[in-house]
């Protein structure tokens, strides 16, 4: 009796996993797949055999290594520098007392508000006139940049809700501010800062906009500007290497997300202010 | 002890680097691009300055209001959306699969950190017609219709933009509503249960109610996220067919970077940021609402 009560809900939620897991499934399956089988077998049907060339092809012809080696030289960079930048930030604004201090954090704050389109066009301009086009140092400088004014915000948040008298007595015993800095408040932080790491890393190593507008050689393109042209050139041609190579990045952040899970949910719904 | 806390030299060596590189990478270009917007042309053909008419060329211009008008009518589309669905799976989570909730959330939030390009060419292939037809065509001949080619059409491709941003972040916007819902007290759900309000109409008259300020800010995130949509749209269709799904992000880097005029680019992304900043507003004094509140 108390099973068939529960039989709509268990197929309702069989349904909901199948609707989120059939698309990932279906891509898999079709990343082993030969073009002759894309074109004559119906589109549900299983591969006729586990063959990994398609892999190695996206692999070879698409400079997928060299991309997600790109990324990673992109994301790592601009995530330590952009903690390391907007730790100090927020200590030196929400610890520390001087003048002035609340309107530097609300210019920081601005900077939440404001769409990567409003500086995509001087930033161009001076990359450009500097001659840093050639190289990644726009995207981690950019990176840095935009991810700054979440950091400073949440970091600042997470600092408030330690009790001043931690840092007052530190004081009182004869520790400079620096010092406390490093001794007291980044020990007390590392939670803070990996949910903050966490989201941010997402938020760079899934940007479009950025790394379109100033990746101007393939040898520069990040996995999302690698992918975008690797399907302008075998987009209506070849499926099967498409397809592997779409399954490379969502394998990629599986693997990730299953040892990050509970930290990343945590994380994107604290971060979820970002706008 | 005052004067330790606010010791001049470690604010400024703490402080100092952050705000230096803001100030350089950020706030300078978005006063440098204000400036633009009163200029036509480029670095290399030169700038002209034509004061305001880059604003009337952007109310004249029917491309400008067509990707304006898609962006308003994709962001209302898939914010409402996001919001009802996410609602709907948080109070799944929350009081069918109360502790059990783990796994399902677990499933239903992964394509939330996929990256946007990879999940956009996904979809393209879902929905293809023709020789490699996706199974979404397959099925719908199957069940006896005629298969739809999805992007031949803007209202096609937009049906499948929004089902795709919903089977893409229905589960973050679940997880964002279910750690408000956990925070409404047990004692207070529990008092109404035995007034004798049950299933929907605790939900209506309870749970509702208590959970609007954190329904209230989702629904403005969503919103300022959504009207900033670019990726997505580029990959799935690239905009098209002939532009018909083109938003004001991708109609502003057109307009730089395929036309070279950078001053009515500056001008159509200076909209934009109008239109984001108007909806922050409200995100901010709706969250101080919500502070001072509870």
């Amino acid at each position: 009796m108390r099973f068939l009560r529960r039989l709509p809900l268990r197929i309702g939620l069989t349904l909901l996993v199948a609707v989120e897991l059939y698309p990932l499934v279906w891509l898999v399956l079709g990343s082993f797949k030969t073009q002759d089988e894309f074109f004559s077998k119906p589109t549900w049907a299983l591969p006729e055999q586990l063959d990994f060339h398609n892999y190695t092809e996206a692999w070879a012809a698409g400079g997928l290594g060299r991309n997600v080696l790109n990324s990673v030289l992109v994301t790592v960079p601009a995530l330590v520098l952009m903690i390391a930048l907007g730790v100090a930030a927020a200590y030196a604004l929400e610890v520390m007392v001087w003048r002035g201090r609340n309107a530097v954090l609300l210019a920081f704050l601005a900077g939440i508000m404001i769409p990567g389109q409003m500086i995509l066009v001087p930033l161009f301009t001076v990359y450009f006139e500097i001659g840093l086009t050639n190289t990644l140092w726009p995207l981690i400088i950019t990176y840095t940049v935009m991810g700054l004014p979440l950091t400073v915000f949440l970091m600042a948040a997470y600092l408030r809700a330690i009790p001043r008298e931690v840092f007052e007595s530190a004081t009182v015993d004869g520790a400079g501010m620096l010092r406390s800095f490093f001794r007291i408040a980044v020990p007390m932080m590392r939670n803070a800062i990996v949910t903050i790491a966490l989201v941010e890393f997402f938020s760079v190593w899934n940007d479009l906009l950025i790394a379109l507008t100033f990746t101007t050689r393939d040898e520069l393109a990040t996995v999302q500007v690698g992918l975008l042209q690797f399907s302008d050139e075998y987009g209506s041609t070849q499926y099967g290497p498409l397809f592997a190579a779409i399954s490379i990045n969502v394998l990629g952040i599986l693997v990730l997300y299953l040892f990050l899970n509970k930290q990343i949910m945590a994380g994107l719904a604290a971060g979820s202010v970002k706008g | 002890m005052h004067s330790v806390l606010g010791d001049k030299k470690a604010v400024l060596i703490l402080l100092g680097p952050a705000l230096l590189v803001y100030t350089l990478v950020k706030l300078v270009p978005v006063f440098w691009s204000l400036g633009l917007t009163f200029y036509t042309g480029n670095p290399l053909g030169g700038f002209e300055f034509v004061g305001l008419d880059n604003f009337s060329r952007f109310i004249a211009d029917p491309q400008a209001r067509s990707a304006l008008w898609f962006t308003l009518k994709y962001a209302f589309v898939l914010s409402v959306g996001q919001i009802v669905l996410g609602y709907a799976l948080a109070l799944l989570y929350v009081f069918v699969l109360r502790r059990a909730s783990n796994f399902v959330r677990t499933v239903v939030f992964f394509p939330t950190v996929l990256p946007t390009v990879a999940v956009a060419l996904l979809f393209n292939s879902l929905f293809a017609t023709g020789q490699q037809q996706g199974p979404v065509n397959a099925g719908l001949e199957a069940a006896g219709l005629s298969s739809v080619d999805w992007f031949s059409t803007g209202g096609g491709t937009f049906v499948v933009a929004i089902v795709m941003e919903l089977w893409r972040s229905m589960g973050f916007f679940a997880v964002l509503l279910y750690a408000g819902l956990l925070d409404i007290p047990e004692e207070t759900l529990e008092a109404a249960r035995i007034e004798g309000a049950t299933g929907w109409r605790l939900v209506r008259h309870v749970v509702l109610p208590l959970s609007l300020p954190i329904l209230l800010s989702t629904v403005i995130f969503s919103v300022n996220n959504t009207l900033k949509v670019f990726d997505t749209l580029l990959a799935l269709n690239n905009g098209g067919p002939g532009g018909e799904t083109t938003p004001l992000t991708l109609y502003m880097y057109r307009t730089v970077f395929n036309y070279a005029d950078y001053g009515y680019g500056s001008t159509i992304a200076l909209v934009l940021t109008i239109m984001c900043l108007m909806v922050t507003l409200v995100v901010f004094r709706s969250a101080r609402r919500d502070i001072t509140g509870s």
